[in-house]
């Protein structure tokens, strides 16, 4: 049953991102960030934990989880050292992604050339 | 009114998209990015017995490095091209972004090229992820304390 919730979860997602392409001038990197601030939006009222329990995996994949996981963590340390705390934790649990994308493309800019 | 005509000629020759087509496309696509990191979330809890928590880290570091593999042998942009919001907006776009700008300004040089543009285009996510989770933080702190 997770698995049709996160096919749902995601595919509305990207079926917004789609229209809001189609329809506006906007680029991709405007929809992305948009996205992004949608997402901690979200979780600065813990809506968006409610769509990770309901859709799992499926709520993790969009971008939008990239902002969820940077409130979330800044929350967690703001909670033990107050308003301090969203500057010590922001990067607490995307660090992962980011750090994946600066290593990987880094090593792998050495390996291929740009293809036209 | 020579712009006004050139404005209409623009608009006829505009190559119309076709929205439900491409929907439809993101909506198939997208929802299968979302059953894979289900999936990759399960099979490392079960073969690796750790907490669905630091399994679903795994998923989206398996996930950046698929984009960042298929951008650079070269076939990730026809997919992006294909299925555009499908795959731009799960994390595989972040991948897809950061990617093409370290392999476009790789032969400007190490630093003047690689380390400066890496996060040309993927940049606006952090940097606007980061103001907004800050603003909407310290929202949080004044109306319900933390």
């Amino acid at each position: 049953m997770i698995y049709l919730n996160s096919i749902l979860f995601c595919g509305i997602i990207c079926v917004i991102g789609q229209i809001i392409l189609d329809n506006t001038k906007l680029t991709p990197g405007h929809i992305t960030t948009i996205f992004v601030v949608l997402g901690a939006f979200l979780d600065s009222f813990n809506i968006y934990d409610k769509f990770v329990l309901w859709a799992g995996g499926g709520a993790l994949v969009p971008i939008t989880s990239f902002g969820h996981l940077l409130i979330h963590g800044a929350m967690d340390t703001v909670n033990n050292f107050g308003v301090m705390g969203l500057f010590m934790g922001m990067f607490d649990l995307t660090s992962s992604g980011i750090v994946a994308a600066i290593i990987f493309s880094f090593i792998l800019s050495f390996i291929f050339k740009p293809q036209d | 009114m020579e712009k006004k005509k050139y404005q209409s000629m623009v608009e006829k020759h505009t190559p119309k998209e076709n929205t439900l087509f491409n929907c439809l496309i993101s909506f198939f696509i997208g929802g299968f990015m979302g059953f894979l990191g289900q999936l990759l979330v399960d099979l490392y809890s079960y073969y690796l017995n750790i907490p669905t928590k630091e399994a679903s880290t795994f998923m989206i570091i398996t996930l950046v490095f698929i984009g960042c593999l298929f951008t650079a042998l070269g076939f990730f942009d026809k997919w992006v091209n294909f299925a555009k919001c499908g795959l731009i907006i799960p994390i595989t776009g972040f991948a897809h972004a950061m990617m093409s700008a370290a392999l476009e300004y790789r032969k400007e040089g190490l630093v003047t090229g690689l380390g400066a543009n890496m996060f040309k285009l993927a940049g606006s996510v952090i940097i606007f992820g980061v103001v907004s989770a800050y603003v909407f933080g310290l929202l949080r702190i004044l109306i319900i304390g933390g």
